[in-house]
Protein backbone atom coordinates (compact mmCIF):
# COMPACT_ATOMS: atom_id res chain seq x y z
CA UNK A 1 0.00 0.00 0.00
CA UNK A 2 1.06 3.69 -0.55
CA UNK A 3 0.17 6.26 0.61
CA UNK A 4 -1.22 8.49 -2.68
CA UNK A 5 -1.25 7.13 -6.13
CA UNK A 6 0.18 10.54 -8.02
CA UNK A 7 1.85 13.00 -6.12
CA UNK A 8 4.97 13.06 -5.03
CA UNK A 9 5.53 9.61 -6.71
CA UNK A 10 6.11 6.77 -3.79
CA UNK A 11 9.30 4.92 -3.62
CA UNK A 12 9.33 0.71 -3.42
CA UNK A 13 8.80 -0.27 -0.72
CA UNK A 14 11.51 -2.29 0.27
CA UNK A 15 12.60 -4.94 -2.45
CA UNK A 16 12.51 -8.47 -0.89
CA UNK A 17 15.95 -9.68 -2.05
CA UNK A 18 17.93 -6.51 -0.87
CA UNK A 19 19.67 -7.23 2.63
CA UNK A 20 18.72 -3.51 3.50
CA UNK A 21 14.40 -4.21 3.46
CA UNK A 22 15.24 -6.79 5.88
CA UNK A 23 16.47 -4.63 8.17
CA UNK A 24 14.01 -4.69 11.38
CA UNK A 25 11.61 -2.00 11.25
CA UNK A 26 12.14 -0.84 15.14
CA UNK A 27 15.79 -1.07 14.18
CA UNK A 28 15.74 1.60 11.17
CA UNK A 29 13.45 3.95 12.70
CA UNK A 30 15.45 4.10 15.94
CA UNK A 31 18.87 4.57 13.68
CA UNK A 32 17.65 7.45 11.73
CA UNK A 33 16.82 9.29 14.72
CA UNK A 34 19.65 8.81 16.56
CA UNK A 35 20.99 9.44 13.15
CA UNK A 36 19.68 12.82 13.04
CA UNK A 37 20.04 14.15 16.15
CA UNK A 38 23.62 13.66 15.42
CA UNK A 39 24.64 14.86 12.43
CA UNK A 40 22.50 17.95 13.35
CA UNK A 41 24.82 18.79 16.42
CA UNK A 42 28.09 17.77 14.57
CA UNK A 43 30.20 20.73 12.67
CA UNK A 44 33.31 19.00 11.04
CA UNK A 45 32.90 18.53 7.58
CA UNK A 46 34.65 15.55 7.81
CA UNK A 47 31.77 13.99 10.61
CA UNK A 48 29.28 15.08 7.72
CA UNK A 49 30.96 13.94 4.31
CA UNK A 50 31.33 10.28 6.00
CA UNK A 51 27.25 10.79 6.90
CA UNK A 52 26.50 11.71 3.89
CA UNK A 53 28.29 9.27 2.03
CA UNK A 54 26.79 6.56 4.39
CA UNK A 55 23.67 7.74 3.51
CA UNK A 56 24.69 7.25 -0.36
CA UNK A 57 25.96 3.62 0.20
CA UNK A 58 23.25 2.45 2.00
CA UNK A 59 20.97 3.92 -0.86
CA UNK A 60 22.76 1.84 -3.45
CA UNK A 61 22.90 -0.86 -1.45
CA UNK A 62 19.02 -1.40 -0.83
CA UNK A 63 18.71 -1.51 -4.55
CA UNK A 64 15.95 1.03 -4.60
CA UNK A 65 15.72 3.24 -7.74
CA UNK A 66 18.15 6.24 -7.42
CA UNK A 67 16.77 8.93 -9.54
CA UNK A 68 13.54 9.81 -7.45
CA UNK A 69 15.28 9.67 -4.03
CA UNK A 70 17.67 11.96 -5.58
CA UNK A 71 15.03 13.93 -6.73
CA UNK A 72 13.21 14.28 -3.78
CA UNK A 73 16.26 15.34 -1.62
CA UNK A 74 16.81 18.03 -4.53
CA UNK A 75 13.44 18.62 -4.20
CA UNK A 76 14.05 19.81 -0.16
CA UNK A 77 17.29 21.66 -1.72
CA UNK A 78 15.23 23.79 -3.25
CA UNK A 79 12.81 24.97 -0.50
CA UNK A 80 15.96 25.78 1.79
CA UNK A 81 18.01 27.28 -1.21
CA UNK A 82 17.12 30.95 -0.76
CA UNK A 83 18.03 30.54 3.43
CA UNK A 84 21.62 28.98 2.28
CA UNK A 85 22.16 32.09 -0.31
CA UNK A 86 21.31 34.60 2.37
CA UNK A 87 23.54 33.26 5.25
CA UNK A 88 27.41 33.95 3.81
CA UNK A 89 26.14 37.83 3.45
CA UNK A 90 23.92 37.41 7.04
CA UNK A 91 26.96 36.07 8.93
CA UNK A 92 29.67 38.32 10.22
CA UNK A 93 33.32 37.05 9.48
CA UNK A 94 36.30 36.72 7.33
CA UNK A 95 35.26 38.65 4.28
CA UNK A 96 35.58 36.12 1.91
CA UNK A 97 33.85 37.99 -1.98
CA UNK A 98 31.49 40.39 -2.23
CA UNK A 99 28.11 41.13 -4.63
CA UNK A 100 26.85 44.30 -5.40
CA UNK A 101 28.65 45.72 -2.28
CA UNK A 102 27.40 43.60 0.14
CA UNK A 103 30.39 40.75 1.44
CA UNK A 104 30.17 37.44 2.12
CA UNK A 105 32.04 35.97 5.05
CA UNK A 106 33.45 32.69 5.07
CA UNK A 107 31.96 31.65 8.43
CA UNK A 108 28.54 32.33 6.53
CA UNK A 109 29.38 30.02 3.56
CA UNK A 110 30.50 27.42 6.17
CA UNK A 111 27.40 27.50 7.75
CA UNK A 112 25.74 27.06 4.51
CA UNK A 113 27.83 24.25 3.66
CA UNK A 114 27.14 22.24 7.44
CA UNK A 115 22.75 22.80 7.33
CA UNK A 116 23.03 21.67 3.80
CA UNK A 117 24.95 18.64 4.39
CA UNK A 118 23.12 17.80 7.45
CA UNK A 119 19.92 18.21 5.65
CA UNK A 120 20.62 16.05 2.45
CA UNK A 121 22.70 13.13 4.77
CA UNK A 122 19.60 13.38 7.32
CA UNK A 123 17.32 12.88 4.46
CA UNK A 124 18.53 10.38 2.61
CA UNK A 125 19.12 8.05 5.78
CA UNK A 126 15.60 8.62 6.75
CA UNK A 127 13.73 7.92 3.07
CA UNK A 128 16.16 4.54 2.35
CA UNK A 129 15.55 3.06 6.08
CA UNK A 130 11.76 4.23 7.50
CA UNK A 131 10.98 5.50 4.07
CA UNK A 132 10.68 2.12 2.14
CA UNK A 133 8.61 1.02 5.16
CA UNK A 134 5.19 -0.03 4.47
CA UNK A 135 3.06 3.32 6.26
CA UNK A 136 1.56 0.70 8.32
CA UNK A 137 4.39 -1.00 9.37
CA UNK A 138 5.64 2.34 10.30
CA UNK A 139 3.09 2.48 12.98
CA UNK A 140 3.56 -0.61 14.33
CA UNK A 141 7.27 -0.24 14.86
CA UNK A 142 6.28 2.91 16.75
CA UNK A 143 3.66 1.08 18.83
CA UNK A 144 6.38 -1.54 19.48
CA UNK A 145 9.21 1.10 20.76
CA UNK A 146 6.94 2.50 23.45
CA UNK A 147 4.65 5.66 20.78
CA UNK A 148 1.46 5.77 23.08
CA UNK A 149 -0.84 3.61 21.43
CA UNK A 150 -3.76 6.02 20.49
CA UNK A 151 -1.06 8.31 18.56
CA UNK A 152 -0.57 4.95 17.22
CA UNK A 153 -4.24 4.64 16.08
CA UNK A 154 -4.44 7.69 14.93
CA UNK A 155 -1.69 7.44 12.43
CA UNK A 156 -3.28 3.75 11.41
CA UNK A 157 -6.38 5.13 11.00
CA UNK A 158 -4.87 8.56 8.91
CA UNK A 159 -2.77 5.82 6.81
CA UNK A 160 -6.08 3.89 6.20
CA UNK A 161 -8.28 6.92 5.01
CA UNK A 162 -5.21 8.98 2.89
CA UNK A 163 -6.02 6.69 -0.08
CA UNK A 164 -9.85 7.34 0.08
CA UNK A 165 -10.29 10.74 0.75
CA UNK A 166 -7.37 11.03 -2.63
CA UNK A 167 -10.14 9.18 -4.17
CA UNK A 168 -13.18 11.32 -3.00
CA UNK A 169 -10.80 14.48 -3.55
CA UNK A 170 -10.26 13.52 -7.33
CA UNK A 171 -14.18 12.33 -7.91
CA UNK A 172 -15.13 16.08 -6.79
CA UNK A 173 -12.31 18.21 -9.26
CA UNK A 174 -14.12 15.48 -11.44
CA UNK A 175 -17.29 16.79 -11.81
CA UNK A 176 -15.88 20.31 -11.44
CA UNK A 177 -14.44 19.70 -14.53
CA UNK A 178 -17.66 17.82 -15.92
CA UNK A 179 -19.55 21.56 -15.28
CA UNK A 180 -16.43 23.70 -16.83
CA UNK A 181 -14.53 24.80 -13.47
CA UNK A 182 -10.97 25.74 -14.16
CA UNK A 183 -8.20 26.90 -11.81
CA UNK A 184 -7.04 30.42 -12.41
CA UNK A 185 -5.60 33.22 -9.76
CA UNK A 186 -9.25 34.66 -9.24
CA UNK A 187 -11.82 34.36 -6.12
CA UNK A 188 -14.39 32.52 -7.95
CA UNK A 189 -11.03 29.37 -8.20
CA UNK A 190 -10.77 30.11 -4.55
CA UNK A 191 -14.14 30.00 -3.46
CA UNK A 192 -14.66 26.89 -5.62
CA UNK A 193 -12.11 25.04 -4.11
CA UNK A 194 -12.90 26.39 -0.44
CA UNK A 195 -16.59 24.48 -1.40
CA UNK A 196 -14.62 21.63 -1.99
CA UNK A 197 -12.14 21.44 1.06
CA UNK A 198 -15.51 21.63 2.84
CA UNK A 199 -17.37 19.34 0.96
CA UNK A 200 -14.52 17.05 2.15
CA UNK A 201 -14.79 17.02 5.46
CA UNK A 202 -18.48 17.23 5.51
CA UNK A 203 -17.98 13.36 4.00
CA UNK A 204 -15.18 12.40 5.59
CA UNK A 205 -16.95 13.22 9.24
CA UNK A 206 -19.92 10.88 8.25
CA UNK A 207 -17.66 8.70 6.73
CA UNK A 208 -15.69 8.15 10.20
CA UNK A 209 -19.45 8.11 11.93
CA UNK A 210 -20.07 5.03 9.88
CA UNK A 211 -16.61 3.60 10.02
CA UNK A 212 -17.09 3.71 13.94
CA UNK A 213 -20.38 2.14 13.59
CA UNK A 214 -19.14 -0.55 11.82
CA UNK A 215 -15.89 -1.16 14.51
CA UNK A 216 -18.45 -1.25 17.68
CA UNK A 217 -20.64 -3.94 15.44
CA UNK A 218 -17.24 -5.89 15.65
CA UNK A 219 -16.51 -5.46 19.17
CA UNK A 220 -13.72 -2.10 19.31
CA UNK A 221 -12.85 -1.10 22.39
CA UNK A 222 -10.43 1.77 21.47
CA UNK A 223 -7.02 -0.04 20.52
CA UNK A 224 -6.54 -1.46 16.98
CA UNK A 225 -4.27 -5.05 17.69
CA UNK A 226 -0.92 -4.75 16.29
CA UNK A 227 -0.98 -7.93 14.37
CA UNK A 228 2.73 -8.84 13.41
CA UNK A 229 5.55 -10.49 14.57
CA UNK A 230 8.30 -8.45 14.70
CA UNK A 231 11.27 -11.16 15.31
CA UNK A 232 14.99 -10.19 15.93
CA UNK A 233 16.89 -11.79 13.40
CA UNK A 234 20.92 -12.53 13.94
CA UNK A 235 21.55 -10.26 10.56
CA UNK A 236 19.65 -7.12 12.90
CA UNK A 237 22.22 -7.59 15.41
CA UNK A 238 25.28 -7.22 12.68
CA UNK A 239 23.33 -4.18 11.07
CA UNK A 240 22.83 -2.55 14.13
CA UNK A 241 26.94 -3.35 15.14
CA UNK A 242 27.52 -1.95 11.87
CA UNK A 243 24.97 1.56 12.34
CA UNK A 244 26.80 1.87 15.75
CA UNK A 245 30.40 1.80 14.15
CA UNK A 246 29.46 4.02 11.58
CA UNK A 247 27.68 6.03 14.34
CA UNK A 248 31.13 6.08 16.21
CA UNK A 249 33.28 6.72 13.74
CA UNK A 250 31.70 10.43 12.75
CA UNK A 251 31.71 10.69 16.78
CA UNK A 252 35.41 10.18 16.10
CA UNK A 253 36.34 11.92 13.44
CA UNK A 254 34.05 15.50 14.98
CA UNK A 255 36.21 14.83 18.18
CA UNK A 256 39.26 14.73 16.10
CA UNK A 257 38.42 18.01 13.87
CA UNK A 258 37.58 20.12 17.24
CA UNK A 259 40.98 20.70 17.74
CA UNK A 260 41.95 21.87 14.68
CA UNK A 261 39.55 24.36 13.61
CA UNK B 1 7.55 26.34 5.80
CA UNK B 2 9.62 23.18 6.74
CA UNK B 3 12.63 23.97 8.30
CA UNK B 4 15.73 21.02 7.65
CA UNK B 5 17.69 19.34 10.05
CA UNK B 6 21.05 21.11 10.87
CA UNK B 7 19.36 24.59 10.66
CA UNK B 8 18.10 25.29 14.43
CA UNK B 9 20.29 25.13 17.33
CA UNK B 10 20.13 22.49 19.92
CA UNK B 11 17.90 24.33 22.61
CA UNK B 12 15.73 25.57 20.16
CA UNK B 13 15.03 21.92 19.12
CA UNK B 14 14.54 20.48 22.43
CA UNK B 15 11.90 23.30 23.13
CA UNK B 16 10.09 23.10 20.47
CA UNK B 17 10.33 19.13 20.87
CA UNK B 18 9.15 19.55 24.69
CA UNK B 19 6.20 21.86 24.03
CA UNK B 20 5.18 19.54 21.12
CA UNK B 21 5.07 16.65 23.92
CA UNK B 22 2.83 18.42 25.95
CA UNK B 23 -0.05 19.80 23.00
CA UNK B 24 -0.03 16.24 21.55
CA UNK B 25 -0.65 14.62 25.07
CA UNK B 26 -3.19 17.05 25.74
CA UNK B 27 -5.08 16.39 22.45
CA UNK B 28 -4.85 12.73 22.54
CA UNK B 29 -6.54 13.44 26.07
CA UNK B 30 -9.76 14.90 24.52
CA UNK B 31 -9.51 12.18 22.00
CA UNK B 32 -11.78 9.48 23.42
CA UNK B 33 -12.84 6.10 22.06
CA UNK B 34 -15.61 7.31 20.38
CA UNK B 35 -13.70 10.08 18.62
CA UNK B 36 -10.47 8.05 17.37
CA UNK B 37 -12.58 7.45 13.83
CA UNK B 38 -13.41 11.07 13.50
CA UNK B 39 -9.73 12.47 14.10
CA UNK B 40 -8.13 9.69 11.74
CA UNK B 41 -10.59 10.33 8.82
CA UNK B 42 -10.73 14.11 9.11
CA UNK B 43 -6.81 13.88 9.76
CA UNK B 44 -6.28 12.09 6.49
CA UNK B 45 -8.62 14.46 4.96
CA UNK B 46 -6.89 17.40 5.59
CA UNK B 47 -3.43 15.50 4.95
CA UNK B 48 -5.42 14.92 1.09
CA UNK B 49 -6.25 19.02 1.18
CA UNK B 50 -2.69 20.10 2.04
CA UNK B 51 -1.85 18.37 -1.63
CA UNK B 52 -3.63 21.24 -3.25
CA UNK B 53 -1.69 23.25 -5.72
CA UNK B 54 -2.83 26.84 -6.06
CA UNK B 55 -1.25 28.95 -8.72
CA UNK B 56 0.20 32.29 -7.54
CA UNK B 57 1.47 34.31 -10.42
CA UNK B 58 4.38 32.07 -12.01
CA UNK B 59 4.86 29.64 -9.38
CA UNK B 60 1.80 27.55 -7.15
CA UNK B 61 1.59 27.46 -3.26
CA UNK B 62 0.32 24.33 -1.32
CA UNK B 63 -2.54 24.76 1.26
CA UNK B 64 -1.86 24.39 4.89
CA UNK B 65 -5.45 24.97 6.15
CA UNK B 66 -4.35 24.62 9.71
CA UNK B 67 -6.60 27.28 10.42
CA UNK B 68 -9.69 25.30 9.56
CA UNK B 69 -7.99 22.19 11.22
CA UNK B 70 -8.05 24.16 14.79
CA UNK B 71 -11.55 25.19 13.84
CA UNK B 72 -12.75 21.90 13.49
CA UNK B 73 -10.37 19.49 15.49
CA UNK B 74 -9.52 21.31 18.72
CA UNK B 75 -6.95 20.47 20.63
CA UNK B 76 -6.48 17.22 18.54
CA UNK B 77 -5.10 19.39 16.04
CA UNK B 78 -2.03 18.76 17.66
CA UNK B 79 -1.66 14.81 17.01
CA UNK B 80 -3.23 15.11 13.85
CA UNK B 81 -1.12 17.83 12.11
CA UNK B 82 1.98 15.87 13.93
CA UNK B 83 1.03 12.70 12.25
CA UNK B 84 0.69 14.77 9.06
CA UNK B 85 4.04 15.79 9.64
CA UNK B 86 6.00 12.64 10.28
CA UNK B 87 4.07 10.65 6.99
CA UNK B 88 5.57 14.09 4.96
CA UNK B 89 9.11 13.77 6.53
CA UNK B 90 9.30 9.98 6.51
CA UNK B 91 8.12 8.87 2.82
CA UNK B 92 8.39 12.54 1.46
CA UNK B 93 11.59 13.79 3.07
CA UNK B 94 9.77 17.18 3.59
CA UNK B 95 11.16 18.59 6.58
CA UNK B 96 13.57 16.76 8.85
CA UNK B 97 13.64 14.78 11.64
CA UNK B 98 15.24 16.71 14.74
CA UNK B 99 12.63 19.42 13.75
CA UNK B 100 9.63 17.62 13.58
CA UNK B 101 8.73 19.02 17.34
CA UNK B 102 9.42 22.88 16.36
CA UNK B 103 7.54 22.26 12.85
CA UNK B 104 4.85 20.75 14.45
CA UNK B 105 4.34 23.70 17.43
CA UNK B 106 5.20 25.76 14.50
CA UNK B 107 1.68 24.70 12.61
CA UNK B 108 -0.28 23.45 15.62
CA UNK B 109 -0.34 25.50 17.99
CA UNK B 110 -1.68 28.58 15.98
CA UNK B 111 -4.50 26.06 15.17
CA UNK B 112 -5.38 25.21 18.14
CA UNK B 113 -5.46 29.05 18.85
CA UNK B 114 -7.47 29.65 16.28
CA UNK B 115 -9.64 27.07 17.45
CA UNK B 116 -10.31 28.07 21.19
CA UNK B 117 -10.48 31.99 20.13
CA UNK B 118 -12.73 31.75 16.89
CA UNK B 119 -15.10 28.21 17.39
CA UNK B 120 -17.45 29.50 19.43
CA UNK B 121 -17.88 32.34 17.48
CA UNK B 122 -18.94 30.69 14.42
CA UNK B 123 -21.08 28.51 16.27
CA UNK B 124 -23.17 31.25 17.43
CA UNK B 125 -23.14 33.71 14.71
CA UNK B 126 -24.77 33.22 11.52
CA UNK B 127 -23.66 32.87 7.79
CA UNK B 128 -21.93 36.22 7.40
CA UNK B 129 -20.07 36.07 10.72
CA UNK B 130 -18.88 31.98 9.87
CA UNK B 131 -17.60 33.69 6.58
CA UNK B 132 -15.62 36.54 8.32
CA UNK B 133 -14.26 34.48 11.57
CA UNK B 134 -13.19 31.61 8.32
CA UNK B 135 -10.88 33.99 6.65
CA UNK B 136 -9.67 35.55 10.00
CA UNK B 137 -8.85 32.49 11.41
CA UNK B 138 -7.88 30.70 7.91
CA UNK B 139 -4.85 33.93 7.73
CA UNK B 140 -4.49 34.35 11.09
CA UNK B 141 -3.18 30.97 11.68
CA UNK B 142 -0.67 31.10 8.90
CA UNK B 143 0.08 34.93 9.92
CA UNK B 144 0.77 32.97 13.60
CA UNK B 145 2.94 30.06 12.09
CA UNK B 146 5.15 32.61 10.05
CA UNK B 147 5.87 34.50 13.45
CA UNK B 148 7.18 31.06 14.73
CA UNK B 149 9.09 30.02 12.06
CA UNK B 150 10.69 33.13 11.98
CA UNK B 151 11.29 33.19 15.70
CA UNK B 152 12.42 29.49 15.56
CA UNK B 153 15.05 30.92 13.19
CA UNK B 154 15.98 34.14 14.71
CA UNK B 155 16.42 32.15 18.68
CA UNK B 156 18.72 30.02 16.47
CA UNK B 157 21.17 32.88 15.62
CA UNK B 158 21.10 36.95 14.49
CA UNK B 159 22.33 35.41 11.20
CA UNK B 160 18.91 34.12 10.20
CA UNK B 161 17.47 37.89 10.78
CA UNK B 162 16.79 38.46 6.81
CA UNK B 163 15.69 35.18 6.13
CA UNK B 164 13.21 35.02 8.76
CA UNK B 165 11.80 38.45 7.55
CA UNK B 166 11.23 36.89 3.99
CA UNK B 167 9.56 33.78 5.41
CA UNK B 168 6.70 36.29 6.43
CA UNK B 169 6.96 38.31 2.94
CA UNK B 170 6.60 35.07 1.16
CA UNK B 171 3.61 34.31 3.10
CA UNK B 172 1.47 37.09 2.74
CA UNK B 173 -0.26 35.70 -0.37
CA UNK B 174 -0.80 32.24 0.88
CA UNK B 175 -2.08 34.33 4.22
CA UNK B 176 -4.51 35.57 1.40
CA UNK B 177 -4.98 32.28 0.07
CA UNK B 178 -6.13 30.80 3.27
CA UNK B 179 -8.53 33.07 4.06
CA UNK B 180 -10.51 32.68 0.62
CA UNK B 181 -10.79 29.30 1.15
CA UNK B 182 -11.12 28.96 5.11
CA UNK B 183 -14.10 31.43 4.66
CA UNK B 184 -15.93 29.44 1.92
CA UNK B 185 -15.19 26.13 3.67
CA UNK B 186 -16.72 27.61 6.77
CA UNK B 187 -19.38 28.82 4.88
CA UNK B 188 -19.99 25.27 3.26
CA UNK B 189 -19.99 23.67 6.90
CA UNK B 190 -22.00 26.06 8.60
CA UNK B 191 -24.40 25.09 6.16
CA UNK B 192 -24.09 21.22 5.41
CA UNK B 193 -23.40 20.03 9.18
CA UNK B 194 -22.95 22.73 11.57
CA UNK B 195 -22.26 20.12 14.16
CA UNK B 196 -18.70 19.83 12.97
CA UNK B 197 -18.44 23.64 14.65
CA UNK B 198 -20.51 22.65 17.46
CA UNK B 199 -17.59 21.31 19.97
CA UNK B 200 -15.33 18.39 19.44
CA UNK B 201 -15.94 16.66 16.40
CA UNK B 202 -19.69 15.32 16.63
CA UNK B 203 -19.63 12.16 17.33
CA UNK B 204 -22.37 9.31 15.65
CA UNK B 205 -25.81 9.50 17.88
CA UNK B 206 -25.25 6.07 19.43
Amino acid sequence: MTLISTNPPALRPGLPGAAVARIDPRLRVCVALVFAVLMSQVDGFGALGLGLAAGLGLLLASGQPIGPVLRRMAAMDGFILFMLVLLPFTTPGVPLFSVWGHGASLEGLRDACDILLTANAVVLMVLVLPGTLEPVTLGHALGRLGVPLSLVNLLLFTVRYITVLEGEYQRMRQAMRARAFAARSDLHTLTSLGYLVGMMLVRAQERSERVLQAMKCRGFNGALPLIDAMRWRGADTLWALGFAGLLGAVIALEIAHVPGA
Amino acid sequence: MHIVDGALSAPVLIAGAALTAGGIALGLRQMTLERIPAAGVLSAAFFVASLIHVAVGPSSVHLILNGLAGLILGWTAFPALFVALLLQAVFFGFGGITVLGVNTLNIALPAVLVGLALRPLIAAGGPRAAALWGAVGGAGAIALTTLFVAAALVFSGDAFVPAAKLVFLAHVPVMVIEAAISAAAVVLIKRVKPDLFAGAPAVAAV
